[in-house]
């Protein structure tokens, strides 16, 4: 079956010249886009347009386009990586959209991610947190010794399910307080659930929190919304489980 | 320590367990109101406020009370001002109805204006009873105490005041049930007592809690002002 043609699209973008500039939104008209194009691809087609019109092409975030780099953002409509769940942008189709709709996209907003240019947001903050802690600081071995040490069918499935955050920073972009908490949970819970990340877990806990505070990511209010934008399903459990590892390395100095 | 008490979790810990004294100061307060409910002639409620008047309780537990509240309230400060700064730049458009519940969201404004009920909540009631001692005294076992049930009574039913009155006690409750429905299980989440399985128990626990402490404190009023 042939995909739906989207006839007319009317394009609300954040256009930002630099770090420096305030940006504005400007509208834009786009044309017969196919329901099975992605929303990348439907901004490469805009952005061949402008081009051609002699414009500035609107520049965006993306790399491998299959989901599991953490490279693309937007906030589409209001929510993080669109108006589907469990994905990023690169996976949101165009048919998740209407005939003759208002797309409004922006930027991830937060403090700790300034806008470098329009759509492109630095996410630097958080490969400093991950620098603080995010880490593992001896040679673990090779594959066999990994199968040397026991681990719980439990711990290996949860501290995987951790490892699934790409680090795309949904949860800053869609978080009221502009927390990174489920991104900092998740990279301590994953390793905290191994038996060679325990080692250093509680100076892992304190170091990365306390670059978590010092980058301006907001105070995590347990609203949960985190959890429901992220394209990872990572859970808000990992966020109880960073308060008790953090709380526990505190009571310890 | 202090790094501790600066840092976020640090200080969502003190909210949180600032905010579970005072869930469990609900629980009392709930039950000592229902004694107006069960006895009509008020003794009950009236003995019930004496003892809560014991010097104990009143130079030695109502501090730490007002200490909770003060505590809980100017970390909500901090924390609500520390979330504002960290978006300085606000979406144009951002649904959060279908990520998050209402509540959770607008936990500060909920706490406020719980905060604005309970100063007007203090003033009618805990101000001429423990400090000015306005209200009238009653001979009980040949001990003077405050008849604070007939203050009660009077306050709820008394004409065009009493019917705005009760409504402000219902709308009051409601509002605590909402700040109740999120901080209930979110104070358990801040100190890391929560995980899969135990996050969905502790939501409906706080729900649970939520209704039972604001359904009483929607029935007292209200049956006052019908049957009283």
């Amino acid at each position: 079956m042939a995909d739906k043609i989207i006839k007319n699209l009317t394009i609300k973008v954040w256009r930002q010249k630099n770090a420096k500039t305030a940006g504005k939104f400007e509208t834009y008209k786009i044309n017969d886009i196919s329901g099975g194009t992605s929303f990348l691809e439907m901004l490469d087609i805009l952005n061949e347009q402008l081009i051609n019109e002699g414009q500035e092409p609107i520049a965006f975030d993306h790399d491998c386009r299959e989901g599991i780099c953490g490279m693309c953002s937007l906030f589409i409509n209001g929510r993080a990586h669109g108006p589907d769940d469990d994905i990023t942008t690169c996976q949101l189709h165009m048919r998740k959209f209407k005939e003759g709709e208002t797309i409004t996209i922006e930027p991830w907003r937060a403090g700790a991610f300034p806008v470098i240019k329009d759509l492109i947001v630095d996410r630097t903050a958080f490969e400093k947190v991950l620098q603080a802690g995010g880490y593992i600081s001896v040679n673990t071995g090779g594959v066999p010794d990994g199968n040397a040490i026991p681990i719980s069918q439990d711990d290996a499935e949860e501290a995987m399910d951790a490892a699934a955050c790409i680090g795309c920073g949904a949860c800053v972009a869609t978080c009221k307080n502009s927390s990174a908490m489920l991104f900092v949970s998740a990279k301590v819970s994953h390793l905290a659930k191994l038996p060679q990340g325990r080692v250093e877990a509680s100076r892992r806990a304190k170091n990365m929190v306390a670059k978590m505070d010092e980058l301006g990511f907001g105070n995590c209010t347990n609203t949960g919304a985190c959890e429901v934008e992220c394209p990872k399903g990572i859970s808000i459990a990992n966020i109880a489980r960073l308060n008790r590892e953090f709380l526990a390395a505190k009571i310890k100095d | 320590m202090s790094s501790f008490l600066s840092s976020s979790i640090g200080k969502k810990l003190i909210m949180s367990l600032s905010g579970l004294f005072l869930v469990l100061f609900l629980l009392v307060h709930l039950i000592l109101n229902s004694f107006l409910m069960f006895d009509s002639t008020g003794e009950l409620f009236n003995a019930g406020a004496h003892f809560m008047a014991m010097p104990v309780i009143r130079f030695g537990l109502q501090p730490v009370l007002f200490g909770g509240f003060i505590v809980h309230i100017i970390y909500a400060i901090i924390l609500t001002l520390q979330n504002q700064k960290a978006r300085p730049q606000k979406y144009a458009s951002q649904n959060l109805g279908n990520s998050s519940t209402w509540s959770s969201r607008n936990m500060f404004v909920l706490g406020g204006l719980v905060l604005v009920f309970i100063v007007m909540h203090l003033m009618h009631f805990f101000v001429p009873m423990q400090i000015t001692g306005e209200v009238p005294m009653k001979m009980v076992d040949g001990v003077e105490i405050h008849d604070g049930a007939a203050l009660v009574k009077a306050l709820f039913t008394t004409g065009t005041f009493g019917i705005v009155y009760t409504c402000i006690y219902v709308l009051g409750a409601v509002l605590l049930g909402l700040h109740l429905a999120h901080g209930f299980w979110s104070s358990f989440q801040s100190i890391g007592m929560s995980n899969i399985i135990w996050r969905a128990r502790l939501e409906r626990a706080g729900y649970i809690y939520a209704i039972f402490i604001a359904g009483g404190f929607t029935i007292i009023p209200l049956y006052l002002h019908f049957f009283a």
